[in-house]
């Protein structure tokens, strides 16, 4: 009979509405920036640059390789190398970034510098409401507003961040036993 | 680029008079909800009938080749994702898959397996989303979208814990995977997976015997199989026609063969025959993804002899395919030895896929040309790269 198959669509209809009162299944949203969802661990936004210790201009552990730079697919990191050696947060003299800039508005979180990075300087960012009011200043980011404490890292990624630790920790202490 | 208006029968752009035996041209798109982003198609209208019909691609072209041949082969992958933006699991799998053939690198069997699933799991939200999609042309405005979207955010969920990212997941690499599928995944993957068949029987009975699907559906945009294997069809639009070609049987690629599954076929090749031809697949899908949950191994997931930086393929070519849920997704690429690929080129489905849009509209009306075009799953990413 002609009119069944809507009705029977509409009785879906009906039990998706009365359901979504019910079940958590049926009604995922959230009213966000009221309710928030958890990131998941894996979460990638935009890079920022690790850096231990207190201070953010010795601790950082970028020593200007220019790998991230080089492999970058849009382009987006620029930086200067330094002329001179500053002693690293492990008291080993160093090149650092005179300049480290990175175009957020061009990065595409693709995670690759994350990835090629020999010293675990560079790492994701879980931050997501990066709304400004300027379009091009705003969105290219300095080395003062990229570096991020150990601490913070740690408190976004905690297993990860373990991890690198622990890795950090083993090659020092390698390194020690060769000396 | 052509604007498709100079082959037209000469006609003025105003309203003309049926009776007086002039057409009527309408530019459909470039910004038509129903066009699926920035298509155009330029129609000429006799009456409501459509005697002809031009797509007009490149509104959406970023040059995605050419920045692949002066990008190295890693930094083309998180590129790959920008191509078909509802399956970025695929597009990786796919340039992956050519990079590898083109270095010989052998691929860990976890690495296989996670690849199957996440395949299977994009096939599912391409689908349904799809479907919401297509309905929505229809004039079920909103409704099942939500619901498709509802269920296809929950698989992007999965994707975001795992990947990073929703969308855009740069997940797959030259000889593996990025990141290892905790057990907890796994869990949560199984979950999603036994809850999907009561959504998935639910949607059925949403569309299958709806009266206005049916009407607006069957009969509509007939594909015969000689015309779709001439134009080089490929997916579930080549497969509604009733022909048996899936690249996952036909090549066998990954561990495909590994599992048992059927490929559905259509009768008639019309826009219905699509349509459920999208719902039997997930069914298939389905059930490969719970001989792949239940099978997966322990292991690594990268191959540990594939270095990262500086990777410089032989000297050689490679075309790789897979079956992407619109269809045959390949890349070719051409090595010269050097970090960066010679010539890099996307055989892309739903491009391919739309080149016959003209044959399925002519005699239709203009309101049909919106179901055939949502029926063809088009991504404009993809179509114009």
């Amino acid at each position: 009979m002609i009119g069944i198959g809507i009705l029977s669509g509409m009785a879906v209809t009906l039990r998706n509405f009365v359901g979504s009162y019910f079940e958590k299944d049926r009604l995922i949203t959230v009213q966000y920036p009221e309710e928030r969802e958890t990131l998941p661990e894996n979460y990638r936004n935009f890079p920022f640059l690790v850096y231990d210790t207190e201070d953010a201009a010795a601790g950082l552990r970028c020593v200007a390789c220019k790998i991230c730079e080089k492999e970058c697919p849009p382009q987006c990191i620029y930086i200067v190398k330094s002329d001179d050696k500053k002693p690293d947060y492990m008291g080993k003299p160093q090149l650092y970034p005179k300049v480290f800039d990175i175009d957020i508005s061009v990065c595409m979180s693709c995670q690759i510098c994350v990835e090629v990075c020999p010293f675990e300087a560079i790492k994701m960012d879980k931050v997501f409401e990066l709304s400004r009011r300027e379009r091009f200043d705003a969105l290219l980011l300095r080395k003062e507003e990229l570096a991020k404490s150990n601490t913070y890292y740690h408190k976004i990624h905690p297993v990860e961040a373990a991890e690198v630790d622990a890795n950090l920790s083993a090659a020092a202490e390698a390194k020690k036993k060769k000396v | 680029m052509s604007t498709g208006f100079h082959e037209l029968p000469e006609a003025p752009l105003a309203m003309t008079s049926r009776l007086a035996g002039e057409l009527l041209e309408v530019s459909l798109g470039p910004q038509h909800p129903s066009t699926h982003g920035v298509f155009r198609m330029n129609v000429a209208l006799d009456g409501e009938t459509v005697v002809k019909l031009k797509p007009v691609f490149g509104y959406l072209h970023r040059n995605h080749e050419k920045i692949g041949e002066n990008t190295s082969y890693l930094g083309s992958m998180p590129y790959t994702d920008r191509l078909d933006y509802f399956c970025s699991m695929t597009n990786n799998w796919a340039y992956a898959l050519s990079v590898e053939k083109l270095a010989g690198i052998e691929v860990p069997e976890r690495a296989e397996y996670l690849r199957v699933i996440l395949a299977e799991l994009t096939r599912l939200q391409n689908h349904v989303s799809l479907l919401g999609f297509l309905l929505n042309d229809m004039g079920a405005w909103g409704t099942p979208l939500m619901y498709a979207f509802r269920e296809r955010e929950k698989i992007l969920d999965l994707f975001e814990s795992l990947a990073g990212s929703r969308m855009m997941c740069d997940y797959m690499r030259f000889g593996g995977c990025r990141v290892d599928a905790g057990a907890d995944w796994i869990g949560r993957a199984q979950k999603l997976l036994d809850a999907f068949p009561r959504f998935l029987d639910e949607f059925e009975r949403l569309l299958v015997s709806n009266e206005i699907v049916v009407a607006r559906t069957q009969h509509v945009g007939k594909l015969s199989a000689d015309l779709a294997i001439n134009a080089g069809i490929t997916g579930p639009m080549l497969r509604a026609c009733g022909v048996n070609y899936d690249l996952r049987k036909v090549d066998g690629y990954g561990f495909y063969p590994r599992f048992k599954f059927r490929v559905p076929l259509g009768d008639h090749g019309d826009t219905y025959d699509r349509l459920m031809m999208r719902v039997l697949e997930m069914r298939e899908s389905i059930e490969i993804l719970k001989q792949a949950l239940a099978q997966i191994p322990a292991g690594p997931v990268m191959n540990p002899k594939v270095k990262l930086r500086s990777f410089r393929p032989p000297v050689g070519e490679a075309y790789g395919r897979i079956e992407g849920p619109k269809g045959e997704l390949g890349f070719y690429l051409i090595s010269d030895g050097s970090s960066n690929p010679y010539r890099y080129r996307v055989r892309p489905p739903s491009f391919i896929n739309l080149t016959i849009l003209e044959d399925l509209c002519l005699g239709h009306t203009v309101a049909d040309v919106m179901v055939i075009l949502g029926s063809v799953d088009i991504v404009m990413g993809e179509v114009d790269r």
